[in-house]
């Protein structure tokens, strides 16, 4: 079965590097393809997927649709419609990413200040052929990942954002990532996010699509100069039948300070991997993260925080509200390493039980070779307070609407640490769905 | 208004509530006396419908409908106000929001319209000042780290802003101080009209000066054993609960 999952794979590689590329693009491909042939898919058996069996979703190959449908020219109305539900404020920049390339026509790109490039890698891969190369093939090691070396494989399109020294950008920019079709698509999107000596940045990932059962495998790249200030949101919102797979590597130097809000709604199995390193002095990294689970629906969210040199501080919040028979996961590990003195470390992660049959996963590990350093973890399982219920019921509030607002209020402090208005909006009506909105909900 | 005959009420085996008949008019005040662990909170529990209670006998009906066949946020709909004995604290739901998600349930059960913003804010700002609260409590989750006097006064807010046709305040004076005392007595006294009706369950005789009630009743191991008028609460303060054991004697 194996031997077969992978020579499709090979064989739409061999397909795929048909395409005219640079060689160095060619070789990195082919680099990517060899580990993951090697690897293979991961299995229940690696520790690293224990409590996340991907095989039933693995087990027939996804099929890339650039090779039967190579471009995206017609934008129907279907496609509009995604782009409508995706959009959260006109006044962001948008990029839109069409089973896995670009589609110009969705997109909206405003002025931007001299030097700041927004931009799709397919356009940037030959003009800027040395910074790409680089960005592609530092800090990520696929050569342990199955997903990251599939997705190296197949290296095509993403986004491109380059931010020069001292740039506090105005506008957001949201990438919004669509699956179409109705077979067995895959993507492989590829993101490359770079913010230069002191420049700030807002960016969201949405990820969503109208297929039934199709493969969104992405990586996205980040890294941040020193004193350079990153928000990055990702809002999960694909099909139910879908294997979301995705990795976020962040390469944080002196001072800078990255923010992570994940929220993550849809998909059959969503697996989010966020790994940061923190490669200089007073460094900052919140990871944010809430996950919703329903249904069967599995969600896994595995974070490694790589404290590498003195003074830094991370946090960690993590929130997961289970219902149904879903399944949670959260794999948390923070490294201290020797150099990592006074390090501020803390780790949180809580779980809503909304049924007897949902259950969680949590697996934090510390793992600390510094002396004077500060790590707290700790890790919460709870189900809705029936007291709490109750009050809320017992001043007229009926219960469909009390659950949703002791749901709220137990996501709240995630969705808060959104500063984009459009963003926590969109997640308040989300979390609030069918009930009242009101500004002073806090 | 109110009308309870020969309630039995259980929670898993022990039976609290063992035959209470009480019958309250519009325009009423009661008091309800008793010793600790008596079931004045387990009946007051009950009546805003509590599901950890079994009710094994007896009915209650209110304004003539079946009060034991509504749901909690029905009944709390149709003018029933539960003023807590230990108010419970939710995280990340705002005081204000609190108020007017629970005022606009109630005037939606009623068919009418939301409040307009403007309105209640109005509407909350006079309640506030007459209770004497901060409105930076308004901004704070319900009750989270609110002392104790401040919770209560919480749920005198929640019954201004409210109205209830029937309002059953369990010991909301106990943690007070004094001038609190009379604030939550004019509040409730605020509500006194021929339409409504109140039942105060108290240890102290002292906050009877302030709501004066048109009957008291005592309240012993799931029992009302004694009813009477207010001057009963006075023989109580005087001699206590001794008399109980000769009611058991004989
Ligand atoms: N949910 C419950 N589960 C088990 N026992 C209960 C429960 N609620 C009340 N009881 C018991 O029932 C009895 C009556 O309790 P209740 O709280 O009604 O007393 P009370 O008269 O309000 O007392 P106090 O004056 O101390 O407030 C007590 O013995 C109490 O322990
Ligand atoms: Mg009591």
């Amino acid at each position: 079965m194996i031997a077969t999952e992978i020579e499709t794979y090979r064989e739409q590689h061999a397909a795929f590097q048909r395409k005219s590329s640079p060689e160095w693009l060619v070789e990195l491909r082919q680099q990517g393809l060899d580990a993951f042939t090697r690897l293979g898919l991961p299995t229940k058996r690696l520790e690293d997927w224990r409590f996340t069996n991907v095989s039933p979703l693995t087990a027939n190959p996804y099929e890339l649709s650039s090779l039967t449908s190579p471009d995206n020219e017609i934008v129907g109305d279907e496609i509009n419609a995604l782009v409508q539900q995706a959009t959260l404020d006109e006044s962001y920049h948008r990029l839109v990413f069409i089973n896995g390339r670009y589609c110009e026509e969705s997109s909206r790109l405003h002025d931007v200040s001299s030097g700041v490039i927004i931009d799709n890698l397919a356009s940037v891969i030959r003009s800027r052929a040395n910074e790409v190369r680089d960005q592609l093939s530092g800090g990520l090691d696929f050569d342990e990942s199955a997903f990251a070396a599939l997705n190296t494989a197949f290296i095509d399109d993403g986004a491109f954002i380059d931010i020069p020294d001292g740039v506090a950008s105005d506008r957001p920019v949201h990438l919004v990532f669509l699956s179409t079709g109705s077979s067995r698509t895959v993507s492989h999107p590829r993101n490359l996010i770079r913010l230069g000596k002191g420049s700030t940045a807002n960016v969201i990932e949405s990820y969503l699509g109208n297929g039934d059962v199709y493969f969104t495998n992405s990586i996205t790249q980040i890294t941040l100069d020193e004193s350079a200030e990153l928000d990055h949101h990702k809002l999960q919102h694909e099909q139910i039948g879908a294997l979301h797979i995705a990795m976020t590597r962040v390469d944080q130097r002196t001072s800078s300070h990255f923010r992570s809000h994940y929220f993550s709604f849809g998909g059959s199995l969503a697996r989010n991997e966020l790994d940061c390193v923190l490669d200089g002095e007073r460094i900052e990294t919140t990871l944010n993260g809430l996950y919703m689970p329903k249904g069967d629906q599995l969600m896994d969210c595995r974070t490694r925080i790589d404290h590498a040199k003195p003074n830094g501080n991370s946090h960690e919040l993590y929130k997961g509200i289970l219902d149904d028979k879903s399944k949670g996961v959260f794999n948390g590990k923070i490294f201290v390493r020797q150099d990592a003195q006074k390090t501020d470390a803390k780790q949180s992660n809580q779980a809503l039980l909304l049924s007897d049959d949902a259950s969680v996963n949590t697996k934090p590990q510390l793992e600390i070779y510094a002396d004077d350093v500060r790590c707290t973890h700790g890790a919460t399982i709870g189900e809705l307070e029936e007291d709490a219920l109750y009050y809320l019921r017992s001043r007229g509030i009926p219960i469909d609407f009390a659950r949703k607002l002791l749901i709220f209020a137990f996501a709240n402090d995630v969705v808060q640490g959104v500063e984009l208005a459009a963003v926590r909006r969109h997640l308040e009506s989300l979390l609030l769905s069918g009930h009242e909105l009101s500004e002073d909900i806090l | 208004m109110l009308e309870i005959k020969n309630l039995h009420a259980r929670s898993d085996e022990t039976e609290i509530l063992r035959g209470i008949d009480l019958q309250v008019n519009a325009g009423e005040i009661h008091a309800i006396m008793g010793p600790n662990g008596s079931g004045k909170s387990t009946l007051a529990h009950v009546i805003a419908g509590r599901e950890d209670y079994e009710v094994t006998q007896g009915e209650i009906h209110y304004n003539g409908k079946d009060l034991l066949d509504m749901e909690i946020e029905v009944r709390a709909a149709e003018g029933i106000f539960l003023a807590y004995q230990y108010p419970v604290e939710i995280s990340g739901v705002s005081n204000k929001y609190f108020l007017r998600t629970a005022m606009n349930c109630v005037r939606k059960h009623h068919g009418e319209s939301p409040i307009k913003r403007t309105e209640f804010i109005a509407l909350l700002k006079q309640n506030l000042d007459r209770l004497g609260m901060d409105k930076s409590m308004m901004d704070r989750s319900v009750n989270e780290d609110f002392s104790g006097g401040e919770k209560k006064r919480n749920e005198i807010l929640q019954m201004a802003m409210l109205q209830p046709k029937l309002a059953v305040l369990d010991e909301t004076d106990s943690g007070l101080d004094i001038d609190a005392l009379k604030i939550v007595a004019n509040g409730v006294n605020a509500l006194r009209s021929p339409e409504r009706a109140t039942i105060v369950v108290t240890h102290y005789q002292r906050l009877l000066d302030y709501i004066v009630p048109d009957k008291v009743h005592v309240l012993a191991g799931g029992k009302i054993v004694r009813s009477g008028d207010k001057s009963l609460a006075l023989e109580l303060e005087d001699k206590g609960y001794g008399f109980l054991q000769e009611l058991t004697a004989t």
